[in-house]
């Protein structure tokens, strides 16, 4: 699981059925060791109300999508949304002290 | 799974519904023998062995096998500590960790 700030959201007139209720962020990759940015900015799909400039870690590839399992087995929705990053957790702190 | 030194720990309020009460820590790949530093840090779910900050341990980076062994089917999680190292032998030498 990787670090990220929001930077932006993203929003699709035309869309896979499943992504319409799901909230698509643009965040920015950061580095956990300096707080620097890390690679490009990316699209994730958001799973516990995170806010513009707001740290975040998120999941990639097929983890993502079992982010959104609980919400499917509820029942809403009619596939799994097809996404590749989910925000999983909003970082109110963390601290490096062991290098 | 790749052997690693816990160099921090993350804590989160508001996150997944199926992470609550897991211990987040920050975890940075090492080489075995050696001990020096050779990756990026990740952040990796405790399961259930109790590391701390300045343990040196045994990594799982894969989703199926993280989600088995803390036992919660629709965890997000796909970097999960499952050992403390306590030795490591490779090529004739040893290097003690606990």
């Amino acid at each position: 699981m990787k670090l990220a700030r929001v930077c932006g959201r993203v929003f699709c007139s035309a869309q896979e059925a499943s992504v319409e209720d799901k909230k698509l962020l643009l965040i920015q990759p950061l580095d956990w060791d300096t707080g620097k940015e890390n690679g490009s900015p990316l699209v994730a799909a958001d799973c516990v109300g995170a806010g513009s400039g707001e740290k975040i870690f998120f999941v990639a590839s097929r983890e993502a999508i079992v982010a959104f399992q609980n919400c499917y087995e509820a029942g809403c929705g009619t596939t799994l949304p097809p996404v590749d990053a989910a925000i999983v957790g909003i970082v109110d702190g963390y601290q490096v002290e062991g290098l | 799974m790749f052997v690693a030194k816990v160099v921090g720990s993350v804590w989160a309020t508001r996150k997944h519904p199926d992470l609550k009460g897991s211990k987040l820590l920050l975890v940075k790949p090492v080489e075995p023998i050696t001990g020096a530093y050779a990756g990026a840090t990740a952040l990796a779910v405790d399961g259930g062995v109790g590391a701390g900050v300045g343990d040196t341990v045994l990594v799982l980076d894969e989703g199926g096998s993280a989600r088995k062994v803390l036992k919660i089917d629709n965890a997000p999680v796909r970097t999960l500590i499952c050992g403390v190292l306590d030795s490591v032998h490779s090529g004739g030498k040893d290097k003690k960790y606990a």
